[in-house]
């Protein structure tokens, strides 16, 4: 046996990256409006294909990370953010990116369904459209139904695809939104209390989904439900004041979590 | 944690259970003493007491465990109040298992009480039960105050029991080799250390859940061990 080529195994695996990829890094990430410092260099990675979720007390400023992931903060006057943040390696706030890409690669689901008013086959076929990913009738028909399928909406909308989008009930079009997200093929998908306005089936209908597309997208869910962020994320970041108090495994933070802040806020004994 | 939670009926529920908890340890205490009572001085009367109080633990223990899963369905408990909860399922099922012990040992003394017997061979059975009876006070007073050094401390002094009940384990074979009339009175009292054997055993069951409680760890260290008896007496697989 060849001791050397032993001893090299046993050093890659005691030197071997332990956990995920991280598919986001933000590095000491600030962000101010105006004067107000809403963001105090936050520091994180968020693994791919899993679900993390941003928890906190309102003004926290898990929503306006969230924001800076797709620099949705650009159409904030006012609003700058100082730090790196990083998708694959790729500064995202490179000057020569183009931001209409980056928000198709990073899609983002709002706290209320807001289904454009067309039809439902058309609320799907827009972003395809606009990146012009496909090159005829039948591929984008393809696109909008894979897209409808992904997000479990298929079955329920497929004979009223010409009916509109804005008639669908509440879990529906949110449904729709994700369909719309996932669309134009993104890499990471941003959800901003998407529940918020639902019922608890039609909650528990896109759970199941955030669940079934964490195979293929990286989620990142802003939630002020503790339970939501507690059964559907497998990595947990509570913010606080616009810092980055923890960040652990979900199962960690809710058994054992190592900041007090942390434990005050997920046990509701907050002021 | 003594900050208090925004819902004060969350809080109050929590120190319902954690009192209940404190009151079935108080009452199991009782009854490991009494049984001891019972067994050195072969008193039927404190005998039977242990025997009907029994009931009170297991009865302390349903509600323990109605009390719990009541608040886990409606206020979904996380981080400590989740490990408070469970802790509190944990210990009062050892603590109804430390019930039935001591009582198992008064039906035994109500069962020799026409035997012959030397008051001798008793005093190292309650030896052996004042220890258990200390580490089980021990432990309590730690789940009372979430000191976790002390629950550790009942943890490793485990040992002692188990070395004090081999060298009882022999001394009774001893006694029983000697004048075969000594064996159904000796065979009991076997039973007997056997029975505080598994008091200490459930102590540092305690002490392992006072430890996770505090602390969010599990206890992953082996506990360490005596095991000479075991050539003799049957496995036991939960300890």
């Amino acid at each position: 046996m060849d001791m050397s080529i032993a001893k090299a195994s046993v050093v890659a695996a005691e030197t071997a990256p332990a956990g995920p990829v991280m598919k986001v890094i933000a590095e000491d990430v600030d962000v101010f409006y105006g004067d107000k410092h809403a963001l105090k260099s936050v520091s994180i990675g968020v693994p791919e294909r899993s679900v993390t979720a941003f928890i906190g007390p309102s003004g926290c400023g898990k929503s306006t990370f969230l924001r800076c992931i797709n620099r949705m903060n650009d159409t904030i006057a006012g609003c700058r953010v100082i730090g790196s943040v990083t998708i694959d390696g790729q500064d995202i706030y490179d000057p020569s990116l183009d931001v209409v890409e980056l928000r198709a690669r990073v899609g983002m689901v709002f706290q209320k369904p807001n289904p454009f008013p067309k039809t439902i086959f058309e609320n799907v076929a827009y972003g395809p459209r606009i990146h012009g990913l496909a090159r005829s009738k039948v591929e984008l028909e393809e696109i909008v139904m894979t897209s409808l399928g992904k997000a479990g909406l298929l079955e329920e909308v497929k004979d009223r695809l010409t009916e509109p989008g804005t008639g669908l009930s509440g879990g529906q079009q949110q449904r729709l939104c994700i369909a719309r997200a996932i669309a134009v093929s993104p890499d990471v998908i941003l959800m901003d209390e998407p529940c918020s306005s639902l019922d608890p089936i039609a909650t528990a209908r896109i759970e199941e989904l955030i669940d079934e597309l964490r195979a293929n997208y990286t989620i990142i869910i802003v939630t002020h439900s503790m339970q939501q962020a507690a059964r559907v994320s497998q990595t947990t970041a509570f913010f606080h004041l616009g810092i980055l108090v923890e960040q652990g495994s979900t199962s960690q933070i809710f058994t054992n979590p190592h900041d007090r802040r942390t434990q005050d806020y997920i046990t509701g004994r907050f002021g | 944690m003594t900050d208090r939670h925004i819902v004060t009926a969350f809080d109050e529920e929590l120190q319902h259970v954690i009192r209940a908890v404190a009151e079935c340890g108080g009452l199991s205490e009782e009854l490991v003493s009494k049984a001891i009572i019972a067994l050195t001085r072969l008193d039927i009367d404190v005998a039977q007491a242990v025997i009907n109080d029994d009931k009170r633990v297991d009865e302390l223990q349903r509600e323990i465990e109605a009390m719990a899963i009541s608040l886990i369905a409606r206020r979904q408990p996380m981080a400590a109040d989740l490990r408070e909860v469970v802790a509190a399922f944990r210990i009062a099922s050892d603590l109804e298992r430390v019930g039935d012990l001591a009582k198992n040992i008064a039906k035994r003394v109500i069962a020799i009480q026409d035997q012959f017997h030397s008051q001798q061979v008793v005093h190292g059975v309650e030896h052996i039960a004042e220890l258990a009876l200390a580490q089980l006070k021990n432990v309590l007073d730690a789940y009372a105050s979430r000191d976790v050094r002390a629950a550790d401390e009942v943890w490793s002094r485990d040992e002692e029991i188990d070395a004090l009940y081999t060298s009882l384990f022999r001394e009774l074979l001893t006694y029983m080799m000697e004048d075969p009339r000594n064996i159904t009175f000796c065979a009991h009292l076997l039973f007997c250390a056997k029975n505080v054997e598994r008091i200490g055993d459930h102590a540092t069951n305690i002490a392992e859940t006072v430890h996770y409680l505090v602390t969010g760890e599990a206890m992953t260290e082996e506990r360490p061990k005596q095991s000479s008896v075991l050539a003799f007496d049957l496995p036991q697989t939960d300890d």
